[in-house]
């Protein structure tokens, strides 16, 4: 059912639920939803409507998304903290089995695809498997349920998928990112340059385009890792709301969408563990170039 | 879509999970792993190596059993051997003294003939000397002719 009833269209209702909780530094002079006028210096508030998080710019923080995806954090921290404490070499039960059924599962594709030793890639692929599967698993939860709670406790906008907020992606990207610099520069020193410069054309004078092509490439990898699960997130997210709006169309289509939810549904939890296996998989095969001489 | 700080807090919590799972969830759970799984795997080769001993014992005792046997055999045949030798010697033994016994009494019976035959001769000797002294009481001298009959018993 559509938030707010009759009053709002199916378009607001859709752009509702595709804003996020914004808390950010509006600029100085910008005139706010209710009239107000904010002084010189401006003034950090709670975002109302997408013309102040636009006017926000970069001075802003998506708090539902933060919370949501920082919770969900903690939440594998703790289970895995947990089982870590009991883990022994005796007979596993419960619990443990499951999380050591997970290490299992990534230490084996860590293995399969990372060929040396880092003691930084496998901790790393499990919590990003984990925590990505945990982020895209809240797209399993009814679109309306916890933003509508929420909106009758005060809240006015909530997205609770964090990975269908761009930022979150590529802010994991970009550690990636940063990570795949760090250990090229580590491994390879001057070779990472002559990669960058010397390679398709290993010729002086193409050093510009070498260069250029080689950065693009380089710079390609995050983007991809980030807008990928970005962009299936909120594609799957998107279908969810477009099937919850349908429910306040008609009765007629009461079954119809119902259906159409079950089977999203249904096909979006092997998409969610997917893109959640892909960012990991990549995020490892980036990392296993970065260490790999030419 | 817009970046903002989100982005930057995004990047903190991450550089944050990945290294207390780093320090505090992976090293413990695959540590725990690896020596789970080597433990199994001494597991395994110790029950392989104890079939395998099991195997070299039950061969041992059987040879041991097969030596024993044989061993028992050997006795059995060397006591049955020394039973017949025994016997034998017995055998051997009895008849020489049957031997001895019946040599014995064959050389007692031979002087007994013999002196039999002595006193037979002597009694014949004196009957004829007598019955000669009555014939010829008269004119035979005994002494004097008795030196003779006794030369002549001890003749024939």
């Amino acid at each position: 059912m559509a938030a707010n009833g009759d009053s709002q269209t199916v378009s607001e209702y859709i752009v509702h639920h595709l804003t996020n909780l914004t808390y950010g530094k509006l600029p100085a002079g910008y005139e706010r939803y209710d009239g107000s006028v904010v002084a010189e210096g401006g003034q950090w508030a709670m975002a109302h409507g997408a013309n102040e998080i636009t006017a926000m710019g970069f001075n802003a923080i998506h708090v539902d998304s933060m919370i949501w995806s920082v919770g969900l954090g903690i939440l594998f921290c703790w289970i895995f903290r947990r089982v870590a404490v009991r883990a022994n070499p005796g007979v596993p039960s419960g619990l443990v089995n499951f999380v050591e059924m997970v290490v299992e599962f990534v230490d084996g594709t860590v293995k399969d695809t990372f060929h040396g030793r880092n003691p930084v890639i496998a901790p790393l692929a499990l919590t990003i498997f984990v925590w990505v599967f945990l982020m895209n698993l809240m797209d399993l939860i009814p679109v309306d349920l916890i933003p509508h709670s929420l909106m009758l406790a005060g809240v006015e906008y909530q997205k609770i998928v964090p990975s269908t907020d761009p930022n979150i992606t590529m802010g994991m990207a970009v550690g990636v990112f940063v990570l795949m610099l760090f250990y090229s520069i580590k491994m390879k020193g001057f070779g990472f340059v002559k990669e960058l410069t010397l390679n398709p054309f290993n010729h002086p004078l193409f050093i510009p385009v070498n260069l250029f092509m080689e950065v693009v490439g380089l710079l390609a990898k995050p983007f991809s890792l980030g807008l990928r699960l970005f962009g299936n997130m909120y594609a799957g997210e998107m279908i969810f709301i477009l099937i919850a709006a349908l429910f306040s169309v008609g009765l007629f289509w009461l079954l119809p969408a119902a259906l159409l939810q079950i089977g999203w549904a249904i096909f979006h939890i092997l998409v969610i563990t997917l893109q959640a296996f892909i960012f990991m998989v990549l995020t490892i095969v980036y990392l296993s170039m970065a260490h790999e001489d030419h | 879509m817009n970046i903002n700080l989100t982005l930057i807090g995004q990047l903190i919590a991450f550089v944050a999970f990945v290294a207390f799972c780093m320090r505090y969830v992976w090293p413990p759970i695959a540590g725990a792993m690896a020596e789970r799984q080597n433990k199994i795997a001494d597991g395994l080769a110790a029950a392989d190596r104890a079939g395998h001993d099991l195997e070299v014992a039950k061969q041992q005792a059987d040879e041991q059993l097969a030596e024993a046997k044989r061993e028992a055999a050997g006795i059995i045949e060397a006591a049955n051997k020394r039973a017949q030798a025994v016997v034998e010697e017995a055998k051997d033994a009895a008849s020489a003294e049957a031997d001895r016994v019946k040599a014995a009494a064959a050389a007692e019976i031979e002087q007994e003939r013999a002196r039999a035959q002595e006193q037979l001769m002597t009694q014949v000797s004196a009957l004829a000397l007598a019955g000669a002294e009555k014939v010829l009481a008269a004119e035979i001298d005994a002494d004097k002719h008795a030196d003779l009959l006794k030369s002549l018993a001890a003749e024939s």
